[in-house]
């Protein structure tokens, strides 16, 4: 059977699995005695287990499988939670989502068997039941069948209400056909089949079921229709009228062998049954009205399969864990949505060029309101709804980036045989998708940096009286138009000091430089390419490649990040991201006569400074502002033009920050504030990182962004 | 007759022939994506001294570097001839470069360009994989991933 059509669909769900059961799993480990815990590993191990065999993945089915019945021992009390089970139970995981990237890359499981994660769960599933292992097959069999029987009571007791292949209308030609079959000895079948309510990829089941029926015979209709099972588009049930040449209890045997397969019922069908088939249906549906509401009512018409079966699941006879209601969503794919992006980008820069137009019909015009005006007003607020919205599309929560770090810090535990508890806040907090999707690899550095470097080792921690289980946190949270991300560990801190010395041993800087650079210079050396503190080389960090590598990431995501550190007390990392990467507010200033933009993000104030305040403190140029010194950085010398302004005329100074500290820009002219459109300059032109990008204005001119952080 | 016998055992290469002063360079077509006369040109601080700077082609922001300045050749002032031509080598990556006239398209079958190693103490020939005998003269063929600066030189 071809079942490539649902690889996307399995890697998706597949994935979703191995993160809930990681998340429980973790769960389960503080609380071993937590029941909502296991029944939800449960669930998902048993659900990726049933997804591993439709799709034909045979070792993935035994690893899931063989943990399942770890699970299932654990849950039914025969087996206690230890330490030793959550390593080789974790050791599984990583195993099978090996499996799951392997099938993502290669469309195929691989052939690593794992026999040893295999033979060590079944030791442990041997011992950790004891004498019951032989009671526990028993036991776990009627449970699992008084589970499978639950429904399927429930729903059987009238078995005419579950015939609803009697309500198929059929027309005249099949009726002949069907008939026809009778004739020359054939047997006619009606069958309605169920399909468990849990099944992921109950379309496959559906295509199982009629292969089954077609080794001894035909289908000849099925409602739905066969086109609308395999788009999915029906109920966990479907009926069907098949010409067989097998008695109905082997067809129904076959049908009952396909996994999954809840129920079938069905009948010989003579000729006259045939011509009045509805006779008998009618009182059928009617005395069910209830029942098929209840079936009806979440058709999942929005996509959202998972909801559908959320909402079903709780209402049928199963009673899983109730879960939160899952939001509606759709799955989209993020070319679709850059094309998009792509073309608001462009419409933004149509925009501009009629409200440039506009604006000098007005001047021209004796600056009546005309409706030009009006209308080129009206567009722009269209427009920056139309860009706020699509950009809100592409944002996700920064969960999934965040989420695997649990599971990586508690094998830091082990591994650097630490104390360690890691806390997570905002996890909500939304960035673009781009973003989130490169932000994991620098948080888990600064997290490893943490656990490494940061915390203390558990005997030195006691001596120096803090709590013996060290704390790493990961704080987000939106701060204007950014996303803040602090990292931090209450560990020993940076040693600025040892930095020092350790800069000038390894002859990165002469003693006489070392000891002139201030505590935050030093820090920022940190950041420098090559540059490791380790003492000792290990795999978790300290290769000289972990700091320098965030802070290239993170910029190339045109954020930037800070260290804010007490000795003794621990250190933070301050990651600060842009909302967006592709549309920005920002200020349009003239220097030397030509035109740039800077990010209205960094724009503190804007301040008309007369050249009398300037002092001079260390042959650099500064001012004093509301009690604070400010370097002042005289744009048209970075930038190699000649100011147009009088070097008696007051200065403008636009006051930007980054983090904490503050410079003025002097530039010659103020322009107004706008909506761009970031453009890359291409990877041919090296420029110093003081231009970040350009952007087309109405007039179809390209100004050049500046990035103040790079100034300061 | 005689043209067809070459293009059977030759394989003939398109180029766009330039000038530059009074020499002649070939560009392959293949990596040509436009030609165009010379828009206004945003400067770019603290870049190349070669790269005249910024320009937008139809919302693309498209650098734009001088092929005199390149080559070391004095420069002139752009008259109603001067375009630039839109390269592009890696497809997601545009780059222009300005020259004093084009000339034309021509057919060089392979056996009339005669191959040169690039010549590194040379630097009018660092940029030049060969030289194409035609009846008008000798046309320089540009060796266009080094002049944008994507190969390094030796």
């Amino acid at each position: 059977m071809d079942v490539s059509q649902y690889l996307g669909i399995f890697l998706d769900e597949a994935k979703e699995h191995i993160q809930v059961l990681s998340d429980q799993m973790l769960i389960l480990e503080q609380e071993p005695d937590n029941q909502d815990a296991i029944n939800e590993i449960f669930r998902a191990a048993h659900s990726l287990k049933g997804m591993a065999g439709t799709m034909g993945y045979k070792r993935l089915q035994r690893l899931t499988h063989d943990m399942e019945d770890c699970f299932s021992a654990v849950r039914s009390g025969q087996m206690s939670v230890t330490s030793e089970l959550m390593d080789v139970l974790f050791q599984a995981l990583d195993a099978i989502e090996g499996y799951v990237e392997t099938i993502q890359n290669t469309s195929d499981e691989g052939d690593n068997d794992n026999d040893s994660i295999v033979n060590e769960l079944n030791r442990l599933l041997k011992s950790g039941t004891g004498e019951n292992g032989g009671q526990k097959k028993a036991a776990e069999k009627p449970a699992e069948e008084a589970k499978a029987e639950a429904p399927a009571k429930a729903a059987s007791a009238p078995d005419s209400e579950k015939a609803e292949y009697r309500n198929i209308e059929l027309d005249e030609s099949q009726k002949n056909t069907l008939k026809d079959a009778i004739v020359s000895g054939k047997h006619v079948y009606g069958f309605t089949v169920f399909i468990q309510e849990t099944c992921l990829l109950k379309a496959a089941r559906a295509f199982l079921v009629f292969k089954a029926i077609e080794e001894s015979g035909d289908v000849v209709v099925s409602s739905p229709s066969s086109q609308d099972i395999e788009d999915e588009k029906f109920e966990f049930r479907f009926s069907l009228f098949a010409i067989c040449d097998a008695d109905i209890e082997k067809v129904k045997a076959a049908i009952m062998s396909v996994s999954e397969i809840e129920d079938a019922v069905g009948e010989e069908y003579t000729e006259d049954m045939i011509d009045s088939p509805s006779g008998d249906a009618e009182t059928a549906s009617e005395s069910t009205p209830e029942e098929r509401m209840l079936e009806n009512a979440p058709a999942p018409v929005g996509g959202n399969v998972p909801a559908a079966k959320e909402a079903k699941g709780s209402g049928g006879a199963k009673k899983p864990a109730v879960k939160p209601v899952v939001s509606r969503t759709i799955r989209v794919d993020i070319e679709k949505l850059d094309t998009l992006m792509n073309l608001v980008s462009e419409l933004i820069i149509a925009k501009n060029t009629i409200v440039s137009a506009a604006n000098s019909d007005t001047q021209t015009g004796g600056g009546g309101r005309n409706p030009l005006v009006e209308n080129v007003e009206y567009l722009e607020s269209v427009t920056t709804n139309l860009h706020e919205a699509v950009m809100k599309v592409r944002m996700v929560p920064i969960e999934s980036a965040v989420q695997k770090f649990p599971r990586m810090v508690r094998d830091l535990e082990k591994k650097l045989d630490k104390k360690m508890n890691l806390t997570i806040t905002g996890e909500d907090t939304e960035l673009d998708r781009t973003v989130v999707d490169e932000i994991g690899d620098p948080l888990m550095h600064l997290i490893r940096n943490s656990a490494d470097h940061g915390l203390e080792n558990t005997a030195t921690r006691i001596e120096r009286g803090k709590p013996e289980t060290g704390t790493i946190f990961l704080n987000a949270y939106q701060d204007g138009n950014n996303v803040v991300i602090e990292v931090g560990d209450d560990g020993n801190g940076i040693d600025v000091e040892a930095v020092r010395s350790k800069i000038i041993e390894r002859g990165y800087a002469s003693e006489e430089t070392a000891n002139q650079m201030s505590d935050k210079d030093i820090i920022n050396v940190l950041f420098d390419p090559g540059f490791s503190m380790a003492k000792q080389v290990t795999d978790i960090s300290g290769r000289g490649v972990g700091l320098d590598v965030v802070k290239s990431n993170i910029e190339s995501l045109g954020g930037d990040v800070e260290v804010k550190t007490k000795l003794g007390e621990g250190s933070t990392f301050i990651v600060r991201l842009p909302l967006t990467l592709a549309i920005i507010q920002a200020l349009m200033v003239i220097v030397g006569g030509e035109k740039y933009a800077i990010s209205l993000d960094s724009i503190t104030t804007i301040e008309d400074v007369p050249v009398s305040d300037i002092k001079l403190v260390q042959q650099k140029e500064v001012i004093q502002l509301r009690g604070t010194v400010i370097p002042i950085i005289r744009l048209s010398n970075v930038l190699g033009v000649e100011s147009t302004k009088d070097d008696s005329e007051n200065l403008v100074a636009v006051i930007v920050k980054k983090g904490d500290t503050l410079a003025g820009l002097v530039v010659d002219e103020l322009m107004g504030q706008q909506e761009i459109v970031i453009k890359s300059l291409g990877k041919y032109i090296n420029n110093d990182r003081i231009i970040s990008g350009a952007t087309i204005l109405g007039d179809g001119e390209v100004a050049l962004i500046i990035d103040a952080n790079a100034l300061i | 007759m005689q043209e067809l016998e070459v293009y059977e055992e030759d394989k003939v290469i398109q180029y766009i022939v330039v000038n530059l002063g009074i020499e002649h360079y070939g560009i392959d077509i293949r990596y040509v994506d436009n030609i165009v006369r010379v828009p206004q040109i945003t400067r770019v601080p603290n870049v190349q001294s070669y790269f005249k700077g910024v320009i937008n082609l139809r919302g693309e922001v498209i650098p734009v570097m001088s092929l005199r300045l390149k080559f070391d050749m004095p420069e002139i002032e752009y008259t109603g001839k001067t375009r630039i031509i839109i390269i592009k080598i890696d497809p997601s990556a545009a780059i222009g470069i300005i020259v004093d006239e084009v000339e034309e398209v021509r057919d060089l079958p392979e056996s009339m360009v005669e191959k040169k190693t690039p010549d590194k103490n040379d630097p009018g020939q660092f940029y030049i994989t060969g030289v194409g005998k035609t009846d008008k003269g000798l046309v320089s063929i540009l060796d266009l991933a080094t002049v944008i600066g994507e190969k390094e030189i030796g």
